[in-house]
């Protein structure tokens, strides 16, 4: 039997190849029972049915295969001709039922009809620490209905074939033909404040802290940088919050009319924090929960809704994690002789400033 | 407009009524034209954490040793590289401090191998050395109190005559001023012989956390310390469990009624009272010898001799009891958290820097204990004994007729009380009058005019230039004097009507503000308000439980303040400069010991 479905808290291990890198990510917190949104994978089985070798996948190696990605008219024919390959092919009546089962099923466990979910990809190659895809796929906000569903799975696929995303392929050496993808379908929050949150510092790679982005409504603007968030700096162990800087963010991403809308705030709201000491401490909570988890520095998307936080992504911090701890023990640190050293740094700073 | 450098000391206005206040002091005090190049060009800062208010003429022979072996021990015996003493100045009866540096870097490099030599024996034999201290200390204690000042008699023993001693009182009076006056030096050489070493270890500790974990909290750091069980608070222990035999005996109510006689006869006439008042009798030596100030104020009122105030709080405490509340310290939570901070940054470091934070972290909890156990021996109980036995000469002189009131020596300087003791002890044998009897108590009415003239004024926190950077490592976590705490100074308030000040303790607490502005005002202290004073005693401890944070003016992040406020959970803001002059009591505020904040909620 072709699993075409799983839900985030039916994860297993072994599932890992078959969801993509953010939903088992999602999965593993959901069932670690971490604060993370329910919701479903569509699994590469669905994919390869309707994309793969099974479905548009060989009209769409057609236009790949001699293509010059350095040709940048025959690069944008080409990506454009395989979205629409992928859009015509459409899923095959299993996988299109599965998924409707699916957000039913969502829409039950949460109690709304129509509950509006996030549509991401979950690619294969994505979200690995050495070759970050990120960003490179397309996400949906505020779907909801069967329909309107089953439509934005589609475009997620399609999106696997934008003009930059064949190129950065290409560049880095990974197949066209091979590549895969799933889709994960989460219940979207309407989100008060959001943001993003490191489990060090990316300024100086130190892991005592957690450094937090946050603006008003939805994280968009944080993640996409079109608004200069509040940033926070929190001491892991202990919780306090050790440095802040509020900013002017120019605009909130908001639900209105069924749809996610950029709203600019006016400049008395632009300069208020967009979260409480409380809350900057409780997503620092969750945000070292996740890595204490997967049992290294994260790169986290959280959310607030009232007063509880959500987690809605975690990834592996690539940058620092990947590099030797830098050492601050340089000269005699050890003993008497560090107690020296430190007694004479004054000194130093005194010479400098003369 | 913000002012770059302090008042000058040679600017500051004499007080009404305080004129010809330098009489009260040693010469070497005081600011003089013929040091005033150097001394204009100094920063001198008040020591508002152990001598918030003005200085009776005879408590500063204590300030002034204290200071001397404070400097002794940097300069002379430890060779502390960069680091001299500090130097002390009385202006209008306010003390000023301000550390003297080592310039000449080919100095400062000739002294680090004797410093390596001598601190290093120090360190490495911490533990057995500071067991030696306590034995001297003791020992030293033990002198003081078999110190007597017996009364000039009209006829010596016989017994003087018969074993042919071959001396009388006139020789024993001053014998035994001048051997308090050893013992309290004394004291002072044995309390510094560890404690700027237990500073540079801690320091060295506290600065490698900043380096290795940019903007660490403050408070990070003192809690992988804390939780460690000394002396100093003790007394309050057996406060808690002198409650609890009693609660257990069924002697509450009896010794909650009535004064404090009263309920202890009431006591004594109970089923198990005599057990509970042996008990009683048993925890008051040395224990009780514990001061409700710094200990350096000869008015610093000690349990022992008013009792009515440990009594107050262990009444306190029987009450909680009796609602079945709890009154234990949280010493286990502090150790448990202690232990999990510490393991949780170990966890982040690893190599060299891991090895340096464990060794660091190690001779800091090595060290601290001598840190906060000292203070009960010498400022609390030694202190004690000392004062007491001042009081004891006291009444000798009072009994010739040279004052009135006990507390009147404590108006001369100690070479004032020599003289007097010469004046007595003549005219004893004479058998004449002696001039004291006319000399004294003018002097000593003027005097307390003077002092009360000088304690209504307006002392800033500092004279003179500040240095730009404030590097000194003792300054800033003794005095909690810093960079920063220099500009507020100088900006007086911040504009948004809060007062910022070290995160001594953690926690949040809003309440009734309760300003003291001397000890003996503890016991208005209602439950639940937020205490505002100059500075905390350890013998507070009692009301910590009570209290819902505190709030000081003076005090770093190792002042007494912060540590016995961390012992007790409690949320501190210490080091504020103006607390007590911008809060009143009745007033809402907020301390915010996380991040070092008191705001004015309601006037």
């Amino acid at each position: 039997m072709t699993t075409h479905t799983v839900f985030f808290d039916e994860y297993t291990d072994g599932h890992h190849p078959i969801v993509g890198g953010k939903c088992a990510s999602l999965g593993a917190m959901t069932v670690a029972g971490l604060p993370v949104p329910g919701g479903f994978a569509v699994t590469t089985h669905a994919f390869n049915l309707a994309v793969g070798r099974h479905g548009a996948g060989a009209e769409i190696w057609s236009h790949l295969a001699e293509l010059d990605t350095s040709d940048m008219a025959a690069l944008s024919a080409a990506g454009r001709a395989c979205r629409q390959a992928v859009r015509d092919h459409g899923m095959s009546t299993d996988v299109e039922a599965a998924i409707r089962a699916g957000y039913q099923e969502l829409c039950d466990r949460v109690g709304q009809p129509d509950v509006p979910v996030a549509i991401r990809s979950s690619a294969t190659a994505e979200d690995q620490p050495d070759a970050s895809f990120a960003g490179q796929q397309d996400t949906y906000l505020w779907i909801h209905g069967e329909d309107e569903v089953i439509n934005h799975v589609i475009r997620c696929w399609a999106s696997l074939y934008t003009d930059r995303a064949i190129a950065y392929r290409n560049d880095q050496g990974y197949s066209s033909q091979d590549v895969s993808m799933a889709v994960a379908v989460q219940q979207m929050v309407e989100a008060e404040a959001a943001g993003v949150a490191f489990t060090l510092d990316p300024t100086n790679g130190d892991r005592s802290k957690v450094v937090i982005d946050s603006a008003f409504g939805l994280g968009e603007t944080v993640v996409s940088g079109s608004v200069t968030p509040d940033n926070f700096v929190v001491d892991k162990i202990v919780f306090e919050i050790v440095k802040r800087t509020i900013s002017a963010k120019e605009e909130e991403c908001i639900v209105a009319d069924g749809g996610v809308v950029h709203r600019a705030l006016s400049p008395e709201r632009s300069v208020e924090p967009s979260i409480t000491d409380a809350n900057v401490k409780a997503v620092a909570r969750l945000a070292r929960q996740a890595e204490k988890h997967f049992g290294r520095p994260q790169d986290i998307e959280w959310a607030i809704v009232g007063d509880t936080i959500h987690l809605l992504q975690s990834r592996p911090e690539t940058v620092w994690s990947n590099k030797p701890r830098p050492t601050v023990s340089t000269g005699v640190n050890a003993g008497v002789g560090g107690i020296v050293n430190m007694l004479l740094n004054p000194v130093r700073v005194r010479e400098k400033s003369e | 407009m913000t002012e770059t450098r302090f008042g000058s000391p040679f600017d500051q206005p004499t007080p009404e009524g305080a004129e010809g206040w330098e009489e009260m002091y040693s010469y070497s005090l005081l600011f003089s034209e013929q040091r005033r190049d150097y001394e204009d060009n100094a920063f001198w800062f008040r020591d508002s954490i152990h001598l918030p208010t003005v200085m009776p003429p005879w408590d500063m022979t204590l300030v002034q040793w204290a200071f001397g072996s404070l400097g002794a021990y940097n300069s002379r015996h430890y060779m502390v590289p960069p680091a001299m003493g500090i130097d002390v100045r009385i202006l209008n009866g306010y003390m000023f401090l301000t550390p003297v540096p080592v310039m000449d870097p080919e100095e400062i490099g000739a002294r680090v191998p004797h410093f390596m030599e001598r601190a290093g024996f120090y360190f490495g034999n911490w533990n057995e050395l500071e067991d030696k201290w306590l034995v001297k200390a003791k020992d030293l204690i033990a002198q003081l109190e078999a110190i007597s000042f017996a009364p000039l008699p009209d006829m010596v023993d016989l017994e003087v005559v018969t074993s042919a001693i071959g001396r009388s009182n006139l020789y024993d009076l001053q014998h035994s001023y001048h051997q308090l006056l050893d013992a309290a030096l004394l004291l002072w050489q044995y309390h510094f012989e560890f404690l700027n070493l237990g500073y540079a270890a801690y320091l060295d500790y506290f600065m490698f956390c900043k380096q290795v974990f940019p903007n660490i909290p403050d408070l990070a750091i003192a809690k992988m310390v804390a939780g460690i069980e000394v002396d100093l608070f003790r007394p309050d222990q057996e406060l808690r469990k002198l409650a609890r035999s009693a609660v257990a005996a069924g002697l509450g109510d009896a010794l909650c009624d009535g004064t404090v006689d009263a309920s202890l006869a009431a006591v004594g006439g109970m089923d198990g009272g005599g057990a509970w008042l042996a008990e009683y009798q048993a925890a008051q030596y040395p224990w009780f010898n514990y001061s409700n100030g710094s200990g350096f104020y000869h008015t610093d009122a000690v349990w022992a001799d008013r009792i009515d105030i440990p009594f107050s709080f262990m009444r306190g405490y029987i009450r909680k009891l009796q609602i079945g509340e709890e009154i234990d310290t949280p010493v286990e939570e502090i150790a448990a958290e202690r232990d999990r901070v510490a393991a949780e940054y170990a966890d982040l470091l690893d190599g060299d820097d891991l090895a340096n934070f464990q060794g660091k972290l190690g001779l800091s909890r090595t060290v601290f204990h001598y840190v906060e156990n000292h203070n009960f021996y010498v400022e609390h109980w030694g202190h004690s004994v000392m004062w007491r036995k001042m009081r004891e000469l006291s009444a000798v002189l009072s009994k010739e007729g040279f004052w009135g009131d006990i507390d009147d020596i404590f108006m001369l300087k100690k070479e004032e009380v020599t003289d007097a003791i010469t004046d007595a002890t003549f005219a004893w044998g004479a058998g004449v009058e002696p001039a004291g009897k006319h000399h004294w108590p003018p002097v000593v009415a003027r005097r307390r005019k003077m002092l009360a003239a000088c304690q209504a004024w307006d002392a800033p926190p500092a004279l003179g230039e500040p240095p730009e950077v404030i590097a000194e490592p003792f300054t800033i976590m003794l005095w909690g004097i810093t960079t920063e705490s220099v500009q507020k100074w100088l900006g007086g308030m911040s504009d948004e009507g809060g007062l910022s000040g070290f995160a001594a303790s953690p926690g949040v607490a809003e309440g009734i503000a309760r300003v003291l502005t001397n000890a003996e005002q503890v016991a208005d202290i209602q439950d639940g308000e937020i205490l505002v004073a100059p500075l905390t005693a350890p013998s507070w401890a009692p009301i910590f439980r009570r209290i819902a944070g505190t709030v000081t003016d003076s005090g770093g992040m190792m002042s007494h303040a912060a540590i016995v406020c961390r012992e007790y959970g409690l949320p501190a803001v210490t080091g504020t400069a103006f607390a007590t002059k911008a809060i009143k009591t009745g007033m809402r505020v907020r301390v915010d010991g996380n991040n070092g904040v008191v705001t004015i909620l309601e006037d």
